[in-house]
């Protein structure tokens, strides 16, 4: 059993949790996630590692309820536990001192780009962060992204915050004005992944998106999880998730991501059924 | 010598076919004592046991046997005991066909059918676990020193248990959220049901076992922190990385590794959707590619959620089929479609990312290949087109890298897999031993067991001299 030490709302259907898992803390690195259970009848998904404190043997998660699963988790409090949690899965970020790099987040992805937003601070690069989302409030981890960018960018559908408008506008800014861009990091919703990618070919950006398929075990040994990139099939949850976004097949990436629609239906319903919309929480 | 016993083994009662293929209850109900006992009487108490030869823990099958004859059954799971920590498991799923059951003298006999080695054997392990624990098997001291095991499978169990029964403190680390490797995820509940296997690891906890789940060696333990904690290590993380032929379409949506398909049924109880929230589909026409029990067991599941028609495709023949013979049978009778002599070459897409169908091509067989079998070669333009929504690859697999990767200082064959002494299990590195599937290559459960019995004495030998010292 894992405890919940700290649950805090900071969006929309978006929660920010602190777990006790001492080796998970020990060794996690940027870019890693754990797979989780919340209860004995439940299925296993994957979140990033969006934070760590090694001493205190905690981790940090940011999830978004999109499903059964993630709507249980948000009638979780401090002082409850989550069956199982294995991690940190998945290969790191590769993290080194590049020169100048562009961060590009969007939704609840921005939890897996904020770790390695610092980690890349910490490494001595110049690091400009773009945020974006359809309005202010869905912007999340604004304050701690800023402490570590060198430039922080906000971009929202509604103009209610920053640039009116999409992530990908800011990323042409940036590199109009002159910025010279050594890597470029895309993480969100797999739209925004697939256009990210586009606009970095375009600027001629080379770019690394976090690839977030189904997954069962997290540890190679079904196959759920494989992706084709360059043409080749990957397993991302050992080889990724982080792939080169330009040589990703993506339409066939989201295509797998619908696999399970009706079931997942079938499943919330059923949760709602029981529990009632999570949403008023 | 005049004979009096029957020649056919005492028969088995059987879920009927029309009614278990759909559901998962186990297909074999077992023995009754009384049947066991005329079963019993077949065996003629050979003094070369040569049964016991073809058993690779080498239980002293006519031993066992004489104790059922004489109703002790208490006598006989002593026996037993002192050679299986998981008879339930294997009497249920050995190859006994190919093993004591092959040697058995009454089985050479002309006409005659072997004795039913194995279902006794479960009928011994079932009848202990209907009985009351006894509060007196206490748990052994653990004075003699500390050692870790990596992955919870038939072989990780078995060094766990016997070095427990030697006096060791035993701490198996698992990946997974439950214990038990293929026997959890992989093999079937109406095989193997998963309450004998938990019993089974009650069983070994009762001897102080600990069994310490979401333990990723490789990532939240290394194996360094490993070797400086306990006095030696055995690495039982088996063979369960899914291969793929890699032929086009691949990646549609309804083709799974059967890794996949049986972890969502069995792992995560998806035959209980949405009791269970992990979701598996219903799918109508279902190919199954591959010809082991890994096969079968996809195939026979698929028809158990719900499928109408399943076809095993397979690129050999019958003759060649390494499925156990008991499961093919079973599979036929349910209603499964054998296509022999057939290989696939592309799933096809309904223009939607989904499959709805399977290209194949007819193969005959050619010449011997390294294996001793006759390879299949393809036959040129005998392509066909099998209707099908789902798809599922039972070709094998191969080494896991998630600890491997992390442990360079460990040999491997040019397979990938762990290179180990197979007399002791020893490695490249001294205090590490290894076995398994992760040494042998997708094998089976009482080879995986037999490996871990000799590393248990291996690795008890290793520490009373590394102490003595
Ligand atoms: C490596 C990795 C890291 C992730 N990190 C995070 C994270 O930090 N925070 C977070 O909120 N989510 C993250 N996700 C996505 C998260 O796993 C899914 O949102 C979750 O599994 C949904 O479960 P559910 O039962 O609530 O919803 P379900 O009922 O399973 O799904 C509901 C809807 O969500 C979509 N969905 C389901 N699974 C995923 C998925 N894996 N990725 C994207 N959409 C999905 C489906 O298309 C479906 O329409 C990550 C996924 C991966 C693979
Ligand atoms: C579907 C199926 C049907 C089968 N049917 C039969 C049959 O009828 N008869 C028969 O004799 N054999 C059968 N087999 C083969 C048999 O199950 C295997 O040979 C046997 O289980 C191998 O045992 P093992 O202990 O080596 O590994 P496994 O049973 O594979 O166990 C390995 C364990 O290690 C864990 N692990 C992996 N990596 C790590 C890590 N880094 N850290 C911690 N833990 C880790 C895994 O999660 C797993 O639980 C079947 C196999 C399958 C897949
Ligand atoms: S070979 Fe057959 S008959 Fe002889 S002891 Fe073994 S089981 Fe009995
Ligand atoms: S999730 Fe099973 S192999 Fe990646």
């Amino acid at each position: 059993m894992f405890k919940i030490v700290s649950k805090q709302k900071i969006a929309p259907k978006e929660f920010d949790i602190w777990v006790e898992a001492a080796r998970i803390a020990k060794h996690a690195k940027a870019g890693q996630f754990v797979v989780l259970r919340v209860d004995d009848l439940g299925e296993r998904i994957p979140l990033t590692i969006a934070d760590y404190d090694r001493e205190k043997g905690l981790i940090r998660l940011i999830f978004q309820v999109v499903g059964k699963t993630t709507a249980a988790m948000s009638c979780l409090n401090a002082g409850d536990s989550i069956k199982d949690i294995s991690g940190p899965l998945g290969t790191p970020s590769e993290v080194e001192k590049y020169g100048t790099v562009l961060m590009v987040g969007g939704g609840v992805g921005i939890a897996a780009l904020y770790p390695i937003i610092k980690e890349l601070k910490m490494a001595g690069n110049k690091v400009i962060t773009i945020l974006g989302g359809r309005t202010s409030e869905l912007v999340i981890m604004k304050k701690e992204c800023a402490e570590y960018s060198d430039e922080l960018i906000i971009t929202t559908d509604d103009g209610s915050e920053g640039m009116k408008g999409v992530v990908t506008e800011a990323m042409k800014m940036v590199v109009e004005r002159g910025e010279k861009i050594d890597r470029c990091w895309c993480i969100g919703p797999s739209i925004m992944m697939k256009f990210g990618t586009k606009a970095a070919k375009e600027l001629g950006l080379p770019i690394t998106v976090s690839l977030n398929p189904l997954m069962v075990d997290g540890t190679g040994m079904c196959g759920c999880c494989r992706v084709t990139v360059d043409n080749k099939i990957f397993f991302a949850c050992v080889d990724g998730p982080e792939f080169d976004g330009h040589k990703v097949n993506w339409d066939e990436f989201m295509s797998r991501l619908r696999q399970y629609k009706d079931e997942e239906k079938i499943s919330m319903d059923k949760f709602e059924a029981e529990v009632g919309e999570p949403s008023w929480q | 010598m005049a004979v009096t016993f029957s020649k056919w083994k005492t028969p088995i009662k059987e879920q009927d076919p029309e009614v278990r293929r759909s559901n998962f209850k186990e297909v074999c109900l077992g023995y009754s004592v009384e049947e066991g006992i005329k079963e019993s009487e077949r065996c003629l108490q050979c003094k070369t046991k040569p049964c016991v030869k073809g058993c690779p823990v080498a239980i002293d099958i006519p031993a066992f046997i004489k104790c059922i004859k004489e109703g002790d059954m208490a006598g006989a799971a002593e026996v037993l005991d002192k050679y299986t920590n998981l008879p339930a498991v294997c009497g249920r799923v050995c190859p006994q066909e190919t093993q004591c059951e092959e040697l058995c003298t009454v089985g050479k006999m002309h006409g005659f059918e072997p004795v039913a080695i194995g279902k006794l054997e479960r009928l011994v392990a079932d009848w202990k676990y209907a009985q009351e624990k006894k509060d007196t098997e206490k748990t052994p001291a653990q004075t003699k020193g500390k050692v870790a095991v990596v992955g919870s499978g038939p072989s990780g169990l078995t060094v766990a248990g016997d070095l427990a029964k030697m006096g060791y403190e035993v701490t198996i680390f698992e990946a997974l959220h439950a214990a038990g490797g293929v026997l959890i995820y992989g093999i079937p509940e109406f095989r193997l049901p998963k309450s004998i296997v938990k019993m089974e690891i009650e069983a070994m906890q009762d001897l102080g076992v600990k069994i310490e789940c979401n333990a990723v060696v490789g990532k939240n333990i290394t194996m360094q922190e490993i070797m400086e904690e306990f006095d030696a290590c055995y690495i039982a993380v088996g063979a369960g990385a899914p291969h793929f032929q890699g032929i086009p379409g691949t990646t549609l949506n309804g083709v799974y590794s059967a890794s996949e398909y049986l972890t969502r049924i069995n792992l995560m109880h998806g035959y209980e959707f949405p009791e269970f929230d992990t979701p598996t589909k219903k799918f109508n026409k279902v190919v199954v590619i591959g010809g082991g029990n890994v096969a079968m067991d996809a195939a026979r599941s698929a028809k158990r959620l719900g499928a109408e028609e399943v076809t095993i495709v397979y690129r050999r023949s019958l003759k060649e089929l390494p499925a156990r013979i008991e499961e093919y049978h079973h599979a036929v009778e349910e209603g499964i479609i054998f296509k022999w002599l057939t290989n696939p070459t592309e799933y096809v897409n309904n223009g939607q990312g989904e499959l709805c169908g399977v290209k194949c091509i007819q193969m005959e067989l050619g010449e011997p290949d390294a294996s001793g079998r006759r390879r299949p070669v393809p036959i040129e333009g005998s392509e066909f087109f099998i209707e099908a929504d789902c798809a599922i690859e039972a070709i094998g697999q191969g080494s896991n890298k998630v600890l491997l990767s992390t442990f360079p200082e460990l040999k491997l064959n040019k397979w990938g897999y762990i290179e180990a002494d197979p007399k002791t299990g020893a490695t490249s590195v001294p205090g590490v031993y290894a076995g398994g599937d992760i040494v042998t290559g997708a094998a089976t459960v009482i080879l995986a067991m037999g490996a871990g019995k000799d590393a248990a004495a291996a690795i008890d030998k290793y520490i009373t001299e590394k102490k003595s010292k």
